[in-house]
């Protein structure tokens, strides 16, 4: 395997509140190749958009990163200090949020924020920011280009500003896009031209993707691997058609049987009992303990210790289901 | 359209609604900028049926008026033409007494539930409230057994009538609206959205509940949802609307398997494929366009790859096939168009 492009090792996002220590991301570790696009998934309040917002640096306070590491080629990002992440921010890693109409401002044309990007990152002059932000807009599919650059973001579509929202992500050519729920807000029409420009963008500039989404749908079709997150852990994490097709941890079966498909007819879908705990009402053990419906099979150990993720069939899974008879497993996998 | 011997088949007969909104700017600007009253048709000219004991969804994009549809079918909204005649009663034209008693026998479960429960009220006050309302129960002792009943039947616990609304998460707070719509035992539910704000496994809850409930009353939904996957689940027959107009209906197994409209067609190769097959995804250029000025002739065309002159000029009827799906669209009725399987 080639060097990965980003490395989380152990990453705990905690919000101290009035109540009490509030842990929303749990000890999590994954990694992403390079050209790579990995897929979270969750419900919500499962800590996948906090992931997202951890790595790029833009936890809101009282949120913060209470230990672990991240890596970025290498590099350690997560300690930087505000103004050394700005120059990583934009430049090397790029993002992408779910409403297009709060992340460009409203009172500038998109010529204008597409340029500023573009030069703060990149040694050039206006002029030929301007033309490369015009190629911008002509490559995430925006007709017209030279006159809708001096257009302001209301006079854009939906469909459109997220196009522009694409572009802005894409102006400094970073290596790493985090797109957070970046097609929620869409229509399924729009929805499909948005997921094909970004698969194609990443295919054509190599570039990888961190996709955070709750729609298996379009992780199915966009991503190479997934990540399952459960209560700010991850529950499950490989290849995509492994774990859609065969998943190994009972909460990833009851989240695949519980989507509606097209075509099936099903008289009842699979339901997953009672709802995901709140922060502060975490049980011990694993979290999904109380609403596992194979608890049976391993005992109390569900309750007591945490599993960590092991290897299931091709892919990897927190579930005691797969440990081998004794807590040797748990050693040699804790990477 | 309708003959006579299915009129008791039929509980709720939509006849060329149509829903006119004034969008204009205030009188003084218009009289100093010069411009005209603009009028947003949301809904325009729309008919369909629905049989007792069956769904009918109707799925469409943001703006093409199944929001719209529903509340004038609930009579949250007048008309501006056409009529809804439920049960064999036109709902404009009955008497007050009429309108109240036919209220009682239908209800409507909205979209957010965090926008739909009062607050400030407890749970046992809110699924009571119909039941006050429509004047069916006035002993307490018997209310109170009634909402202990409901609460079960939505698989709450009876002791949860004397919390408050923030107490439960999103999932538990639909529940509470079904249980509300189900106080006055009605025969018809309207359903707007009911799952889209919430996760899909508790999604798959609130899904299988309805469907439980469906059997066990024998209710009849017409059910609003713009993520075709759960319509598929869940309906006997689907409508598709594109810019406030109807343009097919058909049951849920043939639409699916065999749309004929093209924009029918669009929505379903656009939908994200958990299968993988490896099939293209076949993204249709274009958007929905502003239905303040919406195009000539079939409002499609501009995004229709079968678009000829005609489908300019005039705007196609539903026309009914032979295996009782209709569809508005000339390039249909005209046959030049192939007829495309669903993978």
């Amino acid at each position: 395997m080639t060097t990965p492009l980003l490395e989380v090792k152990n990453l705990r996002v905690q919000f101290p509140t009035r109540r009490g220590l509030l842990t929303a991301v749990d000890d999590i570790s994954f990694s992403i190749a390079p050209g790579e696009v990995l897929g979270v998934v969750g419900e919500s309040g499962a800590g996948k958009s906090l992931t997202g917002a951890a790595i790029i640096g833009l936890l809101e306070p009282p949120g913060r990163i209470a230990s672990g590491e991240i890596l970025l080629n290498g590099r350690r990002i997560d300690n930087l200090p505000f103004d050394e992440f700005r120059k990583i921010r934009g430049r090397e890693i790029g993002a992408i949020f779910q409403d297009p109409l709060t992340s460009l401002n409203p009172l500038y044309t998109i010529g204008r924020q597409i340029i500023e990007t573009i030069l703060t990152h990149l040694p050039l002059t206006p002029t030929q920011a301007r033309q490369r932000a015009i190629d911008l807009l002509n490559e995430v599919g925006i007709p017209a280009a030279e006159k809708r650059i001096d257009h302001y973001p209301h006079q854009f579509s939906g469909g459109m500003r997220q196009r522009v929202v694409i572009s802005l992500a894409l102006a400094a050519e970073p290596k790493l896009i985090i797109a957070d729920e970046p097609t929620t807000a869409l229509d399924v029409s729009i929805q499909a031209q948005i997921i094909t420009l970004i698969k194609k963008l990443c295919r054509e500039n190599g570039t990888s993707v961190l996709l955070v989404t709750h729609d298996m749908g379009v992780i199915a079709e966009t991503a190479d691997r997934v990540a399952v997150m459960y209560a700010g852990r991850i529950a499950e994490i490989g290849p995509v058609s492994e774990v859609i097709h065969s998943p190994r941890h009972p909460y990833t079966v009851g989240l695949m049987g519980a989507i509606p498909s097209v075509g099936e007819s099903t008289e009842r879908l699979t339901q997953i009992d009672g709802s995901m705990p709140r922060l502060n009402a975490i049980p011990s053990g694993c979290a999904f303990n109380p609403r596992c419906t194979r608890k049976a099979e391993v005992g109390a150990r569900c309750t007591s210790e945490r599993p960590s993720l092991l290897p299931a069939g091709k892919t990897e899974a927190s579930c005691w289901l797969y440990a081998s008879t004794t807590a040797d497993k748990k050693q040699t996998v804790n990477a | 359209m309708m003959n006579t011997s299915t009129t008791n088949k039929i509980l709720l007969d939509v006849r060329d609604v149509a829903r006119e909104f004034d969008v204009s700017k205030p009188w003084l600007n218009r009289v100093i900028e010069g411009q005209p009253k603009l009028i947003l048709k949301a809904v325009d000219g729309v008919s369909f049926t629905i049989n007792r004991g069956e769904t009918l969804s109707l799925v469409g994009e943001s703006g093409c008026g199944k929001s719209t549809i529903a509340r004038v079918v609930c009579g949250l909204y007048r008309p501006s033409r056409g009529e809804v005649v439920f049960d064999g009663v036109d709902m404009a034209k009955a008497s007050t007494e009429t309108q109240q008693q036919l209220r009682k026998r239908f209800q409507m479960i909205f979209q957010d539930p965090y926008a739909s429960l009062n607050p400030r009220w407890r749970v046992g006050k809110i699924i009571a409230e119909p039941l006050i309302a429509h004047g069916i129960m006035t002993d307490k002792v018997q209310i109170k057994k009634r909402v202990d009943e409901l609460l079960t039947q939505v698989g709450l616990s009876p002791l949860d009538q004397e919390k408050f609304p923030h107490e439960f998460s999103g999932g538990q707070r639909q529940r509470i609206s079904i249980a509300r719509a189900l106080s006055s035992n009605p025969e018809f539910l309207v359903c707007d959205e009911p799952t889209s704000a919430l996760d899909v496994s508790v999604q798959a809850q609130i899904l299988n509940l309805m469907k439980d409930l469906q059997r066990e009353f024998g209710l009849t939904y017409l059910f609003i949802s713009h993520n075709l996957a759960v319509v598929s689940h869940i309906s006997t027959r689907v409508g598709v609307m594109y810019l406030g107009r109807l343009v097919e209906v058909a049951d849920t197994k043939t639409i699916f398997n065999r749309p004929l409209h093209p924009y029918t067609q669009m929505l379903l190769s656009a939908i994200p494929d958990l299968k993988m097959t490896g099939k293209q995804r076949t993204p249709v250029a274009g958007e929905v366009p502003n239905p303040l000025n919406p195009p000539t002739g079939c409002t499609f065309h501009p995004r229709c790859p079968h678009a000829n002159d005609r489908c300019k000029a005039e705007a196609p009827k539903m026309l009914m096939a032979e295996d009782g799906s209709s569809v508005a669209c000339h390039a249909v009725q005209e046959k030049r168009m192939p007829i495309r399987l669903a993978a």
